[in-house]
């Protein structure tokens, strides 16, 4: 399967990784692929290191395991560089998408040579200046499908608008907010 | 033709119980199976189904509220993993004698202790004898799949016998994945109406459910049992025929997956089996002649078919994702190689336990075993028979 896209996220317990996992799921199927989105279950508290995977492929997946050789992977929570080994297994030729403000020899010295793209956003910034409060996985989200080019700008935002008048039914309020966090983070994602 | 959707494994069985539309359903939550009474509660309070949602204080209720349903002639459903299974354990048996035909969703999850709530077949090899048809599913489609056709299994008068539908606790109860739905209406029409012969509430026919059964008849109704168990090979062959007709989708005992010229060959069950396919794919590629029997049917076993589909290749490794801690091997390695005995066919056989507990099994992991085979294939020695695969250290 030489289309076959595998990602991991990395989060803290609260933050929405899992959610972003299954959003990113939900918009890649819409566009007619073959999905899944699983997160990695352990004793799951507000806080403690959570880890959820993503593959999308052109084909039927049958693998039914863990991503150990990812080609991307999201960091949405930049305090976990210090205690998880993030580019575990991550392809050279992949990249890793950051939520910080970290500069770029920072950066550097907190991923421990690897070779790939290295790619940031501060979600912080996206989050507080369109939704008034902090949701990394909303800007994360558009950060991946920006760097990973699963779909075009376009199609993911048509989909998502769809996702968000479904999920928020009951506090449509916030779907303008979400929006406009997914079209700013697009824009606000940058290679280091 | 279908619907085109992406459903966690969960939701599959709680989309097939919708549709099945049971008269009761009684369920205790259990991680991992939690969802599935979860959601169907949602759809009884929607006015989307008009089943009857008991919700217990046990699983042992919730068994026992199945058969007082089922027997009283309603067709009854329940959800469990894991302990709750454990605690149904002693209604389990009584589902089956009373030959009432409830289906279950078991979300398979290893059975304590120590305290673990991830995935292995610790809880279903627990009930193998239990006198239940076993159907296992590799994917959340087969989760779905198996359902719609439980029922017309279970109630078919020459089975009447319980059915539990598994599937992997979290590596698909809790993986969104594609499946295609069938519509409302063709469900409804394919599972068609409960009409039991005998029933409590019929009161034409005064019936016990359930009486003391002492020496003069219990051997003989348990000869029955497993008479009816023995005609639900025939009958699930028939059902799953009808379901081809109608969805296109091909379910057999078991699935052999490039197996028409395969030397080495591994058989197993659920979730593994699609790792096992990546593998097999990979090593074809390579020009290893690689091969997957997945099997679907666990009970009934399907002896016969397995020993004749086992008897050209060159080494078989059987994976259990229980063991069976009786120092020999694990059950479906026992049911395998037993079953090959009595065909007198004679392949080289070992077997892995391997993902106890939730511990991630992956291609490369599989790629392993079928590198072994190679090896006693080649020698025809099988060295050690009792093996594990993805443990850390050695024993």
């Amino acid at each position: 399967m030489s289309n076959l896209i595998e990602i991991r996220w990395h989060g803290r317990g609260g933050q929405g990784a899992k959610t972003a996992s299954l959003l990113l799921a939900d918009a890649a199927f819409n566009t007619g692929k073959y999905i899944q989105g699983f997160p990695e279950y352990g004793p799951e508290r507000m806080g403690a290191p959570i880890t959820a995977y993503n593959r999308i492929s052109d084909e039927p997946i049958t693998v039914h395991s863990n991503i150990y050789e990812p080609d991307y992977v999201v960091v949405v929570d930049d305090t976990l560089l210090d205690c998880v080994d993030v580019t575990a297994g991550l392809k050279p030729d992949g990249a890793i998408i950051i939520n910080t403000t970290k500069d770029g020899e920072e950066l550097k010295a907190a991923l421990k040579g690897y070779t790939g793209n290295v790619y940031k956003i501060d979600a912080r910034k996206v989050s507080m200046e369109t939704l008034g409060k902090y949701f990394p996985n909303t800007p994360m989200l558009a950060a991946v499908v920006k760097v990973s080019g699963i779909m075009t700008d376009e199609a993911f935002l048509e989909d998502m608008i769809g996702s968000f008048k479904h999920k928020f039914a009951k506090k449509p309020e916030v779907i303008d907010g979400n929006m406009k966090a997914l079209e700013m983070a697009l824009q606000e994602v940058t290679k280091v | 033709m279908g619907i085109r959707e992406r459903l966690s494994g969960n939701e599959a069985a709680a989309i097939a119980m919708k549709q099945i539309n049971p008269d009761v359903v009684a369920a205790f939550p259990i991680t991992p199976s939690t969802e599935i009474p979860q959601y169907f509660s949602s759809f009884v309070s929607n006015g989307e189904v008009d089943t009857e949602f008991v919700a217990v204080e046990s699983e042992h209720s919730a068994m026992s509220a199945c058969i007082g349903a089922q027997a009283a002639g309603a067709r009854a459903m329940t959800a469990t993993s894991a302990n709750g299974l454990s605690l149904m354990w002693e209604m389990v048996y009584i589902a089956s004698s009373l030959r009432l035909p409830i289906v279950m969703s078991l979300v398979n999850r290893a059975v304590s202790g120590p305290l673990n709530i991830h995935n292995d077949h610790s809880d279903a090899m627990g009930v193998r004898d239990s006198g239940w048809i076993m159907l296992f599913s590799e994917n959340n489609q087969e989760a779905y799949d198996n359902l719609l056709m439980a029922h017309r299994i279970a109630e078919h008068k020459d089975v009447l016998l319980p059915l539990m539908v598994c599937q992997d606790g979290f590596i698909t109860s809790h993986s969104i994945e594609n499946i295609e739905l069938l519509e409302d209406e063709k469900v409804k029409e394919f599972v068609g109406k409960y009409n039991p012969e005998h029933y409590l509430l019929n009161d034409k026919e005064p019936i016990a459910v359930g009486p003391l059964d002492l020496q003069a008849y219990l051997f003989e109704h348990k000869a029955q049992q497993a008479v009816a168990m023995r005609n639900a090979k025939k009958v699930i062959a028939e059902v799953s025929a009808d379901f081809e007709r109608l969805t296109g989708r091909k379910y057999e005992f078991f699935e052999k997956y490039k197996m028409d010229d395969a030397e080495t060959v591994i058989v197993c069950m659920n979730s593994t089996a699609g790792t096992a396919k990546a593998a097999v794919d990979e090593l074809r590629e390579q020009g290893v002649k690689a091969g997957l029997l997945k099997i679907r049917m666990f009970r009934p076993f399907p002896s016969e078919e397995v020993a004749e589909a086992l008897k050209n290749v060159k080494a078989i490794a059987v994976l259990d994702k229980a063991d069976s801690l009786n120092g020999a091997g694990g059950a479906l390695f026992e049911d395998v190689v037993s079953g090959m005995y009595v065909a007198n066919v004679h392949v080289p056989t070992v077997n892995y336990v391997y993902g106890i507990g939730g511990r991630d099994t992956t291609v490369s992991d599989i790629k392993k075993v079928y590198n072994d085979l190679n090896e006693v294939a080649q020698t025809g020695n099988v060295g050690n028979p009792y093996r594990y695969l993805g443990l850390r250290g050695e024993i």
